[in-house]
């Protein structure tokens, strides 16, 4: 990998816990033993979802796009474990763990994915564009960086509401280089908005290495704006839970933004089209699978804590499987939209014509 | 009636929809304090404080995305753009996430915002600074794209945008905001997507919006004088929704027609209302369709030159004779 080590990572400005016993963060002290085990569920619930999908992508049951999440479940995770009621969260393409994280169900997610009208977008989204406001969840957006500055103007609206609140604005490691993303950097620094820039940095955008892509440190970049930062490792889930703790409760007390990296890694190519043979070797993929698979590492936790033992963890592994694939049999016994459905949900107007105020025709077949 | 500048009236929707609506805020470049590149929002700072009137650093893809992402939140946000000429650095922000996230989401969001601003040549600024888009706007499903051409309508329009659920590009010109008209102090609406017809004619229907309605008036008023010929001008003031309507009616009428428009011909909306106007009304026409556009060419410093390359009533003169000839 070309990622640093975690070691060079704490920077001067992270307040830092001084712990590396992360499990007894007082954010990790808290939960209760059926907590933990519901996080630890959320993450392998991802997991056989992902791989499910990726069964239905080669079984041709899905179109375009497939970027899946595999391998860097703690982050989405561990950060949407941390949510209260006014706070938000928007991410890129690579949406599907955050989608499960705040809580939506798998079903009209692989609906979504299979096209299908019970998908969460009705079919009009796909894979890169998961959206449940209900859950304070926006998306699920295909253009790098371009999420960026929703992200702010989400933490804009919760200040000028006045509601204590903060945006988690998730974004890859390949994102850090778009304008986009310094000009909501710059904004939200300035006006102070409680949003919380979060670089889930997997070593690839796409298949070029951090190492070709990317002057200096991620993060850091947040100095020159005066902003607070920090990196941390996105293999414990309890390390991520205690690192963005910190963070999300200076942005919703203070209104302070920040950037934090947390490093992950994805087992599977950019994309299910990436060949994945280009650009970075098995070994690599071997070697984090072996040790810092983030299921396993938690797991592993549990286990050693007697929060979970064997049997508990084949039975929620066996459910989660059961669940995705009871997923797949829903979306492929779904309906597809319909033409008529094309021109549906374009403008708030046609979809409320008894409101209608304007006049002149806002389609042109 | 009080006879009020086009800055004035836009300057008075903006100040009743603030008064109206406490999640209207405007933000933009040298809105508060400077009091506005064109003095539109001058005053409004002192008037609404700093929480509604927010200057912001010249960075239009971050402040038009974060109006976005804050109007998901129910904020509207009213977003200046010094010339609409810098869309093209945001048009991520306004084309693909603006306009596509009703959509992408399956109806679950919408996106109340407006962006304003000049769209204008005529001022001797060049290519960079004199784009007219609302043939690109208007291509993009999910917005809306109005151009006023009066101080009655700018009012009127821009108050029914700031209440409109779905995100509307509305597109201004300098040189019209010195322009003076009757607009009534009170409170009142135009619905967007209402062509109106500015001046009755029955010999010919120019077809066109923004700054070019005033030159196709002002050449109506020469044809009229000088060569016999009655000229019906259809102001559409909205691009999408579009009151094709009122277009083939007054076709209907004139059975010829001319369609004036300050934009480079392909693809411009000219194209699109001529293709519709022959689809829906092909016997009522008497001759084939005719457009004025600005010469195809990036638009030319030279001032003379300008004045030249962009419709004017000499040239809307000219072309309404050719028509008829």
């Amino acid at each position: 990998m070309s990622k640093k080590t975690s070691a060079s990572a704490v920077s001067p400005s992270d307040p830092g816990t001084g712990q590396t016993d992360y499990a007894g963060a007082p954010i990790n002290a808290s939960l209760s033993a059926d907590q933990k085990i519901g996080l630890f569920r959320l993450m392998v619930r991802i997991r056989r979802f992902e791989e499910r999908s990726l069964r239905a992508y080669q079984a041709k049951k899905i179109g375009g796009f497939l970027h899946l999440y595999i391998g860097q479940e703690a982050v989405a995770v561990g950060c949407c474990s941390l949510m209260g009621k006014n706070d938000h969260v928007i991410t890129a393409y690579r949406d599907h763990g955050h989608a499960i994280a705040v809580g939506m169900e798998l079903n009209p997610l692989m609906a979504e994915l299979y096209g299908k009208v019970t998908g969460c977008s009705k079919g009009k989204g796909g894979s890169m564009h998961f959206f449940d406001p209900s859950r304070n969840y926006w998306g699920g957006h295909g253009i790098v960086g371009g999420q960026v500055p929703l992200g702010a103007g989400l933490a804009y609206g919760l200040k000028y509401q006045g509601l204590k609140g903060a945006c988690m604005t998730f974004m890859g490691d390949g994102a850090v280089n778009q304008g986009s993303v310094h000009e909501a950097y710059n904004l939200a620094a300035l006006w102070d908005l409680p949003v919380v820039f979060v670089i889930e940095n997997n070593g690839y955008s796409m298949g070029t290495s951090q190492a070709r892509s990317s002057a200096g440190e991620l993060a850091k970049r947040a100095e020159a704006y005066g902003m607070a930062w920090g990196t941390c490792d996105g293999h414990d889930l309890y390390e991520v839970r205690a690192f963005m703790a910190k963070y999300l409760e200076a942005a919703r007390t203070k209104s302070k933004p920040a950037v934090v990296e947390i490093r992950t890694y994805r087992y599977r190519g950019h994309s299910v089209a990436d060949p994945d043979n280009t650009y970075r070797a098995k070994t690599e993929i071997e070697e984090y699978r072996n040790t810092k698979d983030p299921i396993q590492v938690f797991q592993n936790k549990l286990l050693a804590e007697k929060v979970l033992d064997q049997a508990v963890v084949e039975k929620i592994d066996g459910e989660a499987r059961a669940e995705a694939d009871v997923s797949a049999d829903f979306a492929e016994a779904s309906p597809f939209p319909t033409v008529e459905d094309i021109q549906k949900d374009v403008y708030w107007e046609s979809d409320n014509p008894a409101e209608r105020k304007s006049g002149g025709r806002l389609f042109f077949n | 009636m009080p006879v009020i500048q086009y800055r004035e009236a836009i300057r008075q929707a903006l100040a009743e929809e603030l008064n109206r609506d406490a999640n209207v805020v405007v933000l933009g470049e040298e809105v508060g304090q400077f009091h506005g590149a064109y003095k539109v929002t001058e005053g409004l700072l002192e008037k609404f404080g700093p929480k509604r009137i927010v200057d912001t650093p010249i960075s239009e893809a971050g402040f038009i995305g974060m109006g976005i992402g804050a109007s998901m939140l129910g904020v509207r946000p009213v977003i200046e753009l010094m010339f609409w000429s810098f869309y093209s650095v945001a048009f991520d922000q306004i084309l693909n996430n603006a306009a596509n996230v009703r959509y992408m989401s399956g109806g679950q969001i919408h996106c109340p915002i407006v962006i304003r601003g000049p769209a204008n040549g005529g001022t001797n600024v060049g290519a960079t600074h004199s784009h007219t888009p609302e043939n690109v706007l208007a291509n993009h499903p999910g917005v809306k794209v109005v151009v006023p051409a009066t101080p009655y309508d700018a009012k009127g329009l821009l108050k029914s945008a700031i209440r409109d659920n779905d995100p509307v590009m509305f597109l201004e010109n300098t040189i019209l905001y010195g322009d003076k008209g009757e607009v009534p102090a009170e409170d009142y609406l135009i619905p967007l997507g209402k062509a109106d017809v500015k001046r009755e004619g029955t010999d010919l229907t120019i077809v066109s919006y923004g700054r070019p309605v005033i030159l196709s008036l002002a050449a109506a008023h020469l044809l009229q004088q000088e060569h016999n010929i009655s000229v019906e001008v259809v102001d559409l003031r909205s691009i999408r929704p579009l009151d094709i309507d009122t277009v083939l009616a007054s076709v209907r009428k004139t059975h010829r027609v001319l369609i004036v428009e300050e934009q480079k011909p392909f693809c411009g909306v000219g194209a699109q209302l001529a293709y519709m106007i022959q689809s829906e009304a092909f016997d009522e026409l008497d001759a084939p369709i005719a457009r004025l556009c600005t010469i195809d060419a990036p638009s030319i410093y030279s001032p003379p030159v300008e004045t030249e390359q962009l419709p004017n009533p000499q040239r809307i003169l000219k072309a309404v004779i050719e028509v008829l000839d």
